[in-house]
């Protein structure tokens, strides 16, 4: 088995994951993407999954050895947001024509290209990404990139998850174990407490973990570092000093979580910051562990003060709100948050959840689910496009909360549509991230546009309305009735 | 005479081009029932499909065969046919258009051979659906390429051949990726004032120009149908816009014998002129009054226009023949192009770029030369370059995903002209420079010089 093979296989039987220990061991070496459908299929690949976990790392050159499309198609798409270094916006790849391919000329570019990319923009690191044609043709980026390191005298990090080995979530987890073998452990931090813990899996969008950060500086917590949102790489190289970890997006970094736990003894617990008890529950959790870990038990109260002072505000701004939201029905189609945690929060103002997907939660997710829901034909693994867009024209939701992908099914539905994927531009973690969240859903519902593009023209209304129009003198203006108004093309015909 | 510099550098930095597959895909959107197949890795669709999504706003069809490691080793021929006939039975389409991508076509199957078996021993299953091939791997060529490949495979496959007795109002255009949907719509309405019917392959008026259809759509829903592209060999005519238009259009010459004009731009004055004459002497109908109008009112734009262009430097950063429609038109109102960037070196048309010095590259090359410039001009992707120069951007092509309405912007004939003219005109009046002592002070600058 290749070595790459091995490490797929490895997330495979990952024991932290609770989906993996429902499987018996012969399932569970085939992992848990299905097969895919040729001609029936959706999503990204695993080299996606991968570079949607290291990008936001803000001080990294990201280089995909690629012909042009994995990168071309690709750059500058996501909404994570950088305090400081811009470097991860900036798009580089080897752009391989048929004459590198050809003539064997790759490895040697991607070389050139490591060079011309330290030259130009020093970077504490650059990450180097495989992808399907570049392994097709068998160059060996591992040797590259340790070539690369010695030569030009600074991490160069193979990422080696092609596109064709799986799906985005695999690649997700190859990321994180490409952290785990090249970076996390290589710096030793010379400033290590005992207040200092990890985020995994927390992506920074519109620039949400900022709503949460400054809680945790009042409580005197530092963030070690928050892998991969608004992350500079000596952040993640020293993150093995931190005494606990939160893991905010379970399925994409579990392997990190827990082999972190392994190599280092840094505990951690799965949470999210979606809602407003979900982020008191991870920030009572967060002190929890680092107290059981050396901290100062005082963390505790302090911790329990700090929260008894947000949640009232909160709940207060929230439930200013339930007159206008109370009774709407949401349909949640997204694999990408921690649904349980957004049902909890909309259902707590009295809004009712119609559908939500569980495609990429967990078992515990979906027992967590189902007891708030009570209802559990409410949860889906997917919906088909079609099956959405009938459940939505039918008006059997009054809005949807999804990711880009699906955003068109909802407005050619005519139905309103939030966006809590990758590309929002709203921040919606935390406390006040729950606020804004409400607040969003209300000025989505509640636009006026809805009444507009929903009602047919009038002259297709019944005949009655030719008498509600004003009629001219004559009667000339006449409207005909609708059955006669339905007009073929021959009727233009001279 | 242009000097056309090719890429050395190994790193590209901030991609200026679309992929090939892609650019296939777009044509294939303007057929009507079509859904475009790429067969690749599921990546590859996906990246090419959330793209479509952000610059058109709209839902796009676009299939995948989703290759695996194993099936790209051993050979996709089975995926192929599986996803064809997935996709015949789930939407029953009337055109299949594939397009290849990198990861395919570096193992290289005989992949219409593999068609053609599946047409054969699939005939039954598959009837009332066409197949198409475009062979548009994505380490060559780029949009431009990959569309008019895709139009040709479409001449190729689908159009009857032979001499056929031609209609006497019928002709045939071929427009280039560039053209929008509104460019589209007005060039239809533009012929059919001559009385003239034309078929527009591909046309995305109809298929991409954001309506609301009232059920759901598992293809296209408007655009060329089939049998318009079937009986091509009918027009009496065809008119290729832009020079990457010209293959396609030969092989029509050949394969029916339709003898075809090309014209490089229908932007600026003079190349709407000629096209306008072509038109009369087609149909033999004198120029409609309508059409008198529409040219004084460019003749009006360029007169109060060209105060804002003169002496303006212009950077532009786009696909070889767009490229060429908005570089003449710039130093047709008196500016001067002070960077050019395109994508790829094979295109006839860059020699006659009114610049001296054209880079094939990316959006990094394009960086490091259009400092100095009064205007940049390139798609979405320029955002970061036009933000750290201090530049203002003026999006055109493909992707625009931060802008809505780039699809019903008109950039040709008279009208499109004058559009142009007012829209760069104002992001050149809304960023002019107030007039300070310390920028007119003729002894400073005297001491700078020096």
């Amino acid at each position: 088995m290749s070595p790459l093979t091995v490490k797929i296989q490895d997330t495979f039987v990952e024991p932290a994951c609770e989906r993996n220990r429902s499987k018996d061991p012969e399932t569970r070496k085939k992992g848990c993407s299905k097969p895919l459908t040729p001609g029936a299929a959706a999503g990204g690949c695993a080299f996606d999954g991968a570079k949607v976990v290291l990008q936001p790392i803000t001080d990294v050159a990201h280089l995909v050895h690629a012909p042009l499309a994995c990168e071309g198609n690709s750059w500058d798409n996501r909404g994570t947001a950088s305090s400081g270094p811009t470097l991860w916006r900036t798009s580089f790849t080897t752009d391989l024509t048929e004459l590198d391919v050809v003539m064997g000329n790759s490895e040697r570019k991607l070389l050139k290209a490591i060079g011309e990319i330290k030259e130009a923009y020093a970077p504490p690191a650059i990450f180097v990404y495989a992808t399907c044609v570049t392994s097709l043709i068998g160059d060996d980026i591992e040797a590259v990139c340790k070539r690369a390191t010695e030569k030009f005298g600074l991490p160069v990090v193979p990422i080696n998850a092609p596109g064709f080995v799986g799906s985005k979530n695999l690649g997700n987890k190859l990321a994180g174990e490409a952290l785990l073998d090249h970076v996390i452990g290589t710096v030793e931090p010379n400033d290590a407490g005992p207040y200092d813990i990890n985020i995994l899996g927390e992506f920074n969008l519109s620039g949400e973990f900022w709503l949460v950060k400054p809680l945790l500086d009042k409580l005197g917590i530092r963030v070690r570092a928050c892998i991969p949102g608004d992350a500079r790489y000596r952040q993640i190289a020293s993150s093995h000093r931190a005494r606990a970890a939160m893991m905010v997006c379970s399925t994409a970094l579990i392997n990190l979580a827990r082999k972190m736990e392994e190599r280092w003894q840094i505990p951690f617990f799965e949470g999210s910051f979606y809602g407003i008890t979900a982020t008191s529950e991870a920030l009572r959790r967060i002190a929890d562990l680092l107290v059981k870990n050396g901290a100062d038990a005082e963390l505790l109260d302090r911790t329990d003060t700090l929260i008894a002072e947000e949640e009232a505000i909160a709940w207060k701004k929230v439930e200013a709100y339930r007159p206008r939201l109370e009774g709407k029905r949401v349909l949640i189609n997204t694999g990408g948050v921690k649904s349980w945690s957004l049902v909890h929060a909309l259902m707590e103002i009295g809004m009712e959840i119609v559908g939500t997907s569980v495609k990429k939660s967990t078992a515990e997710d979906k027992e967590r689910i189902k007891q708030m829901l009570k209802d559990e034909h409410h949860m889906f693994e997917s919906m088909a496009p079609h099956e959405l867009y009938a459940m939505l024209s039918e008006h059997r939701a009054d809005i949807m909360l999804s990711g880009g992908r699906t955003q068109f099914i909802a407005l050619k539905a005519k139905t309103p549509w939030l966006d809590i994927n990758q590309e929002r531009h709203h921040p919606y973690a935390g406390y006040d991230g729950t606020v804004e969240l409400v607040r969003q859903i209300d000025l989505a519902i509640h636009n006026p546009i809805w009444s507009e593009v929903r009602e047919p023209p009038p002259w297709e209304h019944d005949p009655a309305v030719a008498e509600e129009l004003p009629s001219t003198q004559g009667g000339t203006a006449s409207v005909a009735p609708s059955k006669s108004r339905r007009h073929n093309v021959a009727d233009f015909a001279e | 005479m242009v000097r056309i510099y090719p890429q050395t550098k190994s790193a590209a930095i901030n991609p200026l081009k679309s992929s090939q597959p892609l650019g296939a895909a777009l044509a294939f959107l303007g057929v009507d029932g079509a859904i475009p197949l790429f067969h690749g890795s599921q990546g590859c669709t996906s990246f090419a499909l959330v793209l479509c999504v952000r610059h058109f706003k709209e839902t796009v069809p676009l299939q995948t065969t989703a290759m695996d490691e194993v099936a790209t080793v051993l050979g996709g021929a089975g995926h192929l046919e599986e996803a064809i006939l997935n996709l015949k039975t789930r939407t029953n389409a009337k055109l299949i258009g594939i397009c290849t991508t990198a990861l395919v076509e570096t193992r290289a199957e005989d992949f219409s051979r593999q068609i053609a078996n599946i047409k054969m021993m699939r005939a039954e299953e598959l009837a009332g659906t066409q197949i198409v091939l475009a062979n548009t791997p994505d380490f060559d060529g780029s949009l431009e390429e990959g569309w008019a490949k895709a139009v040709a495979a479409m001449i190729q496959g689908l159009t009857r051949r032979g001499q056929q007795p031609c209609k006497p109002k019928k002709v045939a255009i071929l427009p280039g990726w560039h053209l929008t949907v509104a460019d589209i719509e007005h060039l239809r309405e533009m012929v059919e004032s001559f009385g003239l019917k034309p078929v527009i392959l591909p046309d995305v008026s109809n298929s991409l120009d954001g309506t609301v259809p009232d059920r759901w759509m598992r293809t296209t829903y408007g655009g060329t149908s089939i049998e318009d592209i079937e009986e091509l060999g009918t027009t009496v005519r065809c008119i290729a816009v832009g020079e990457h238009m010209r293959r396609p259009a030969e092989l029509l010459q050949k394969l029916t014998g339709v003898p075809y004009i090309s014209f490089q731009s229908l932007t600026g004055l003079k190349n709407v002129d000629q096209f306008v004459s072509l038109l009369s002497e087609i149909s033999g109908v004198p120029v409609p009054a309508k059409i008198h109008r529409y040219r004084a009112q460019l003749q009006d734009a360029l007169l109060d226009g060209h105060f804002h262009f003169a002496g303006k430097k212009i950077a532009i950063a786009a696909e070889p023949d767009q490229l060429y429609q908005l570089a003449t038109f710039f130093t047709g109102l008196g500016a001067e192009i002070n960077a050019a960037v395109t994508t790829t070196g094979s295109s006839k048309i860059l020699e006659k770029v009114p610049t001296e010095s054209l880079q094939i590259g990316d959006l990094g090359d394009f960086e490091d030369l259009a400092g100095g410039a009064d205007l940049l001009v390139t798609h979405s992707h320029g955002r970061q370059a036009a933000e750290r120069l201090g530049i203002p951007l003026l999006r055109v092509g493909f992707p625009i995903f931060d802008r809505l309405g780039s699809q019903h912007k008109l950039t040709v004939l008279y009208q499109g002209t004058r559009n142009l003219i007012f829209e760069a005109a104002n992001i050149l009046q809304a960023n002019r420079h107030t007039p300070a002592p310390e920028i007119l002070d003729p002894v400073w600058k005297q001491g700078n010089a020096t």
